[in-house]
């Protein structure tokens, strides 16, 4: 199952570029990110390249952050796909709290990052409808 | 269990046999501060009050206020009331909150002082057959002394830790025995957790009870120290200024400290008009010390905001008996209408498994107080979705308001974002134009 780091960020100037410089300062590559943000606070989700090195890196700085098992899925890069893995997790009675999708720089193909209500039953629905899951270990290699 | 007083006559006297043994002794109080005190006398003098307008407590109201402040002026000799020569002891204040305090014990003063420590001692349940062990820091700190001495005066066996070396404390615990551990609450609250990682069980630990004071403790914590030792807690609580610890202490019944009455008499005033409040209301504590030498404070304001009640306690004792300090004079807002402590705050917050790191605001926009806290996240409490945050916001928000019946917004926010100056965090910001 693909790891994602979620941190909680302050609501404030330079909140977020202390975040990229410090990942970037231990050399960790972002392959996807969103951002969900309230009046009061942003919560940043990221999928890396080395969730250990990020972890520790930003803990120890003093931030919150969770690593949460989220569902990576190749998404073929036509009209439709997308709308087909959502159809799967509708039919399971999977829910959605939130999705973002990102670009593979060498394949034609896009990823969805899905954070399911329940990570094995999406999981489950998804390989029997022959969708691709990825990996930690895929993601360094895209 | 049969009930057992250190002085029987004193502590189970009649309400109104109390009260005439504190007049017959405020009046020989006063004059003695009077006649040997130049700086309290001034401040009777400016109020138009002599040692003859003092008959009894009814006229305990005449008497001039003194506060921290004055202590702070009258350093180090000007509130002393006998001669060096006929002291034998001093004792001072940690000075966290600005100078020192020092205050001077005759021999007198020091038996009275270890006598209200005793008589807390035997309402815990102890004996000559008990072990002590003091674990309250020894020295300018009254803790250790007044916990030492009396616990000399009941016959325990004394066992003069002093604080820290958990270790060595751990090692004289089960090697000796010890059935009484007194100190600080979270020192007691450490120790219990050291014996659980070592793998002692609550029915391995000897202890019985334990007396804990000296700093602010919820009920929660409480609980806690109590199922980790599997002991009774009892709360103690005094100050310098007046003595020491032992001002006040706790019996089986666990809900209030009973004042040890004969030599401390207590007032609860509004803090704002100095007015006498009726007993039951909640206001600031004073002082008067009823037979002290060296030392005498006269309606000393202890900043302590608390409740009295003279309610029958199943312990058989007479004595007055004051509510768990709710928070400080210094630190209470008025929000809504409502009094509000930021201990309060930080109680609920412990209860829902945060962390003390909490910043109140309040402000005013048009003629309603707006009322925001602001809670520090933890990497435990660290939900991933908004909404699981806005959910724990809420519930942090109807916690609150469960405690002090009005609704604050809370915002979790960043891990030490909250300001904090010196090492201690700002608990409040008052933005309200309350006064031009």
């Amino acid at each position: 199952m693909l790891k994602q780091l979620t941190v909680f960020v302050e609501n404030k100037q330079g909140a977020l570029v202390d975040i990229t410089d410090t990942l970037a300062a231990n050399h960790v590559n972002l392959r996807a990110l969103s951002i969900a943000d309230t009046q009061d606070f942003g919560l940043l989700r990221l999928i890396v390249n080395d969730n250990d090195t990020a972890a520790s890196v930003l803990q120890e700085k003093g931030y919150v952050l969770k690593i949460t098992d989220v569902i990576g899925v190749k998404i073929g890069d036509q009209p439709g796909k997308l709308s087909t893995a959502l159809s799967v997790l509708a039919q399971a009675g999977v829910n959605v709290e939130y999705l973002y999708a990102f670009m593979a720089r060498t394949e034609k193909h896009a990823y969805v990052v899905i954070r399911p209500t329940d990570n094995a039953a999406a999981e489950k629905a998804l390989e029997a409808a022959s969708f691709h899951l990825i990996t930690n270990a895929d993601v360094e290699k895209l | 269990m049969e009930q057992r007083y250190y002085q029987k006559e004193i502590e189970t006297m009649p309400v109104e046999e109390i009260k005439k043994l504190q007049s017959e002794k405020l009046v020989k109080q006063v004059r003695h501060v009077y006649d040997n005190v130049p700086y309290y006398r001034n401040l009777m003098e400016e109020k138009g009050v002599t040692p003859e307008d003092i008959h009894g407590i009814e006229d305990l109201y005449k008497l001039p206020f003194l506060t921290k402040a004055d202590l702070r002026d009258a350093y180090p000799y000007g509130l002393l009331a006998k001669p060096l020569s006929e002291c034998v002891r001093i004792q001072s204040t940690s000075g966290t909150t600005g100078r020192r305090v020092v205050a001077f014990y005759t021999q007198h003063d020091v038996d009275l002082w270890e006598d209200c420590c005793a008589r807390a001692i035997v309402a815990a349940g102890g004996t000559n057959e008990d072990v002590c062990q003091v674990a309250y820091g020894y020295g300018l700190f009254t803790g250790g002394p007044g916990l030492n001495g009396g616990s000399h005066k009941v016959g325990c066996l004394t066992l003069p830790m002093s604080s820290g070396n958990t270790e060595r404390q751990i090692q004289f615990m089960t090697d000796l025995s010890a059935t009484i551990l007194c100190c600080t609450p979270s020192y007691a609250a450490y120790i219990g957790e050291t014996l659980k990682e070592q793998g002692y069980t609550p029915d391995q630990i000897p202890l019985k009870a334990g007396i804990f004071g000296a700093e602010p403790w919820t009920e929660e914590m409480r609980r806690g120290i109590e199922k980790t030792l599997g002991i009774k807690a009892y709360d103690i609580y005094g100050l310098t200024e007046t003595s020491g610890p032992g001002v006040s202490f706790e019996c089986c019944e666990q809900t209030g400290m009973h004042i040890n009455e004969d030599h401390f008499l207590a007032e609860i005033i509004d803090p704002d008009t100095g007015e006498v409040l009726p007993e039951g209301s909640k206001g600031e504590l004073v002082f008067t010390s009823l037979d002290k030498e060296a030392f005498p404070l006269l309606r000393y304001r202890t900043r302590d905001i608390c409740v009295l009640s003279r309610k029958k306690c199943s312990c058989g004792r007479t004595l007055i008996k004051m509510a768990k300090p709710m928070g400080r004079s210094d630190d209470m807002m008025i929000i809504r209408g409502v009094n509000v402590f930021p201990s309060q705050i930080e109680t609920v917050l412990l209860k829902e498994g945060y962390e003390p790191n909490y910043q109140i605001v309040v402000d005013r926009v048009g003629n309603t107080d707006t009322f925001d806290v602001n809670v520090e996240m933890t990497a435990e409490m660290f939900s991933d979705t908004v909404s699981g945050i806005t959910e724990q916001e809420k519930a942090l928000a109807n916690a609150m308001k469960v405690m002090l019946g009005i609704n604050p917004k809370v915002h979790l926010v960043a891990p030490k974002s909250i300001v904090r100056s010196e090492g201690k965090a700002v608990r409040v910001i008052d933005k309200r134009k309350l006064h031009d």
